[in-house]
């Protein structure tokens, strides 16, 4: 018997080290081989990076990697976003030596010290998964130079839009007196228009030599079998921006690389089309939620996919450049209302239509107001804003990446509200959690006292100038 | 001629040989440390003031109190104006720490402070930076040198007095209203320019 159970037990251990193998096998295989890496997943992803779940590879990009792959992770796709318009915590202020005992009581060195993933449980609906006393760790004394601080609770440093950790100046007290004592609505309010014709010769990668600058004709068309063209679609080539700039049918149709071959014809061109001519607002796209699936290889985003609350009947759409600027006739009119609304079901976007701007914007479609005088959907989300192209040139054009004045609703100041209404009748409609619901709606009920606190802060110093002066 | 043609391709062999000598003699000469840290402090900061002297004199000065078209301007972006000498300077600060990550050989960082800074992010924080401060704040003219050990390196520390030379510096802190210090005079020592070199690690 002694004999038997001997035999039995080495069975079992063959069977648990098959087993075992196997597991490890798969496991293997599934981390360094297969593109579904699902088991691994520690817990759901924040709202910033669910559409792209799938694509752990997008961040991990080395599935033996540790902390330094995930920061460059980050910095691939977010470090353009942390140097401008301004970081005011760059990793070089606390490589000095001389943060060294700053840096031990918070490594703001890499980004996941702040914003961890996988960890819902944890992070504000902002992406920031820190307590929220963060700031105290370096700025626990702060009312010893700004009187008008002190007393103030650890959790408020970022309310109305004063502080945020990566762009500290965007309200800061110069900006708030400068702008103090505006009306509610400027005197001409007019947003910023589109400069993107002008530009051309300065966008050096535009194909101006195979389609130079010129207004096309009907008989230009060097589509094959034009003639079997959908009748519409010819007419909206014709009387608008692309034929009138000498953009022919194969600039879209055929990638450059095959131009001149009439099989490499494509009827339906995608993002990578576009972003020919339009390389920085397709790379913007790509960079926000409507886009950042395709940037890592996944197919377009869907409506049916998103956290937010989306049309029912929109939740197969296909988040392409077409999707919104259907083609051919590329309506910047559909791509700033309809379009958003053909899809966004939710309080705010539900309400617009019963909204002042939308009574703007439906009188300068109608061609009764000014350009420039109407708010669409994209004019406070996708605003027009004069966008640094590189180190040494800037230009008007349409943000593309939708959170990029998104969260928090304070980012949106500058780029859009402040082209139409003052400041600090801003600052309190956006702290208006219901006047943002009923998209503005009636009067803020709210009120943010900042512009008080610089106005009171200005007041000091003058006075302590007084004094010096009679000393 | 067949002792000709030895004799060249011996003299050939030798200056090739002494050729790589010399290079290999030369490389290591280029990697000797032959500069103490204090020479090397002293020549960075003629660079840097030298640098800022001119954008102040020729850039700042010179269009904004002489010639009188353009502004210079804490918020220089939003306001459309030059950047203050003082920003050009940390900005430069900032640069040179992001580009020195990638060059494993270049170790230093540098920063303008004050015992009257505008931002109090200036004020001086470790005990060589309060010492070095006062004492070219008192010893007009002269540089402070220390040795300092910080987040478990030992650095040489060395601080230069930072001088209001132009009318324009002592314009702007005296009217600023976040400035501690509102009675400054052209020549007063106004800050100094901290440099750290490591030591060891």
């Amino acid at each position: 018997m002694p004999a038997a159970n001997a035999i039995g037990q080495r069975r079992l251990w063959v069977v648990w080290l098959t087993l075992m193998s196997g597991l490890v096998a798969w496991l293997a295989y599934s981390m360094l081989e297969s593109d579904n890496k699902q088991i691994f997943m520690p817990g759901p992803l924040t709202g910033g990076h669910h559409q792209i779940g799938v694509a752990c590879s997008a961040c991990h990009t080395d599935p033996l990697g540790g902390g330094e792959v995930l920061q460059q992770a980050c910095i691939d796709c977010h470090g353009a976003d942390r140097k401008k318009p301004f970081d005011s915590h760059p990793r070089s202020k606390f490589k000095d030596p001389r943060n060294a005992d700053r840096l031990e009581n918070i490594d703001a060195l890499v980004c996941i010290t702040c914003h961890v993933e996988h960890r819902p449980e944890m992070t504000a609906a902002n992406g920031v998964s820190q307590p929220q006393d963060f700031c105290f760790y370096c700025h626990a004394d702060v009312g010893k130079d700004r009187p008008s601080h002190r007393g103030m609770a650890f959790n408020t440093c970022n309310n109305a839009g004063c502080h945020n950790f990566h762009n500290n100046r965007a309200l800061y007290t110069d900006f708030l007196i400068k702008h103090l004592h505006e009306p509610e609505v400027l005197d001409k309010p007019r947003l910023p228009a589109r400069e993107f014709a002008g530009m051309l010769d300065e966008i050096a990668d535009y194909p101006a030599d195979r389609y130079p600058v010129k207004q096309l004709v009907a008989e230009d068309a060097d589509a094959p079998g034009v003639a079997h063209l959908e009748a519409s679609g010819f007419r909206d080539w014709l009387e608008t921006a692309h034929a009138r700039s000498g953009v022919n049918c194969s600039a879209c149709h055929v990638s450059p690389g095959d131009a001149g071959d009439k099989r490499a014809w494509n009827d339906h061109p995608d993002h990578r089309a576009c972003a020919v001519c339009h390389d920085l607002e397709v790379k913007r796209f790509e960079r926000g939620k409507h886009g950042m699936r395709l940037a890592v290889g996944l197919p377009p985003m869907t409506p049916a996919q998103a956290r937010l609350p989306m049309k029912a009947d929109a939740g197969h759409k296909q988040l392409e450049c077409n999707t919104c600027h259907v083609a051919h006739r590329f309506d910047i009119h559909q791509a700033a209302v309809d379009a958003c609304l053909g899809c966004h079901n939710d309080k705010h976007s539900l309400a617009y239509k019963q909204s002042a701007h939308f009574q703007l914007w439906k009188k300068e479609v109608a061609g009764e107001g000014e350009p420039g005088s109407g708010v669409s959907c994209a004019s406070c989300h996708m605003p027009r804003v004069n966008f640094d192209v590189s180190d040494w040139m800037s230009r008007v054009m349409v943000e593309h990446n939708q959170n990029a004045t998104l969260s928090p609703n304070e980012k949106m100041i500058r780029p859009a509200c402040l082209h139409c209404h003052g400041l600090g009748f801003t600052l309190d409609a956006l702290a208006d959690r219901h006047l943002v619901d009923n998209n503005f709606q009636g009067r803020p009920t709210t009120h943010v006292t900042s512009m008080e606190m610089a106005e009171a802060d200005e007041k000091r110093a003058e006075e302590e100038t007084e004094g010096l002066e009679q000393n | 001629m067949q002792h000709l043609r030895k004799g060249f391709i011996a003299l050939g062999v030798a200056v090739s040989i002494a050729g790589l000598a010399t290079a290999i003699a030369d490389t290591d000469a280029m990697n000797k440390p032959t500069i103490s840290p204090k020479a090397m402090a002293d020549a960075l900061h003629l660079v840097m003031d030298s640098d800022r002297t001119i954008y102040t004199r020729t850039i700042v000065n010179r269009l904004v109190k002489k010639d009188k078209v353009i502004k210079a301007s804490e918020h220089f972006e939003d306001d459309k104006a030059l950047a203050l000498p003082a920003q050009m300077f940390r900005f430069g600060a900032e640069l040179v720490a992001k580009r020195s990550e990638d060059l494993p050989d270049v170790n230093f960082s540098y920063s303008l402070q004050s015992l009257w800074p505008v931002n109090k992010q200036n004020a001086p924080k470790t005990d060589v930076e309060k010492a070095g401060l006062k004492f070219i704040a008192e010893n007009k003219g002269k540089n402070y040198y220390a040795e300092e050990k910080l987040g478990g390196t030992t650095y040489f520390t060395a601080i230069y007095p930072d001088v209001g030379v132009a009318p324009v510096c002592v314009s702007c802190h005296n009217g600023h209203k976040d400035s501690p210090k509102r009675d400054f005079k052209l020549g007063d020592v106004m800050g100094g320019v901290v440099i750290r070199i490591p030591l060891e690690g």
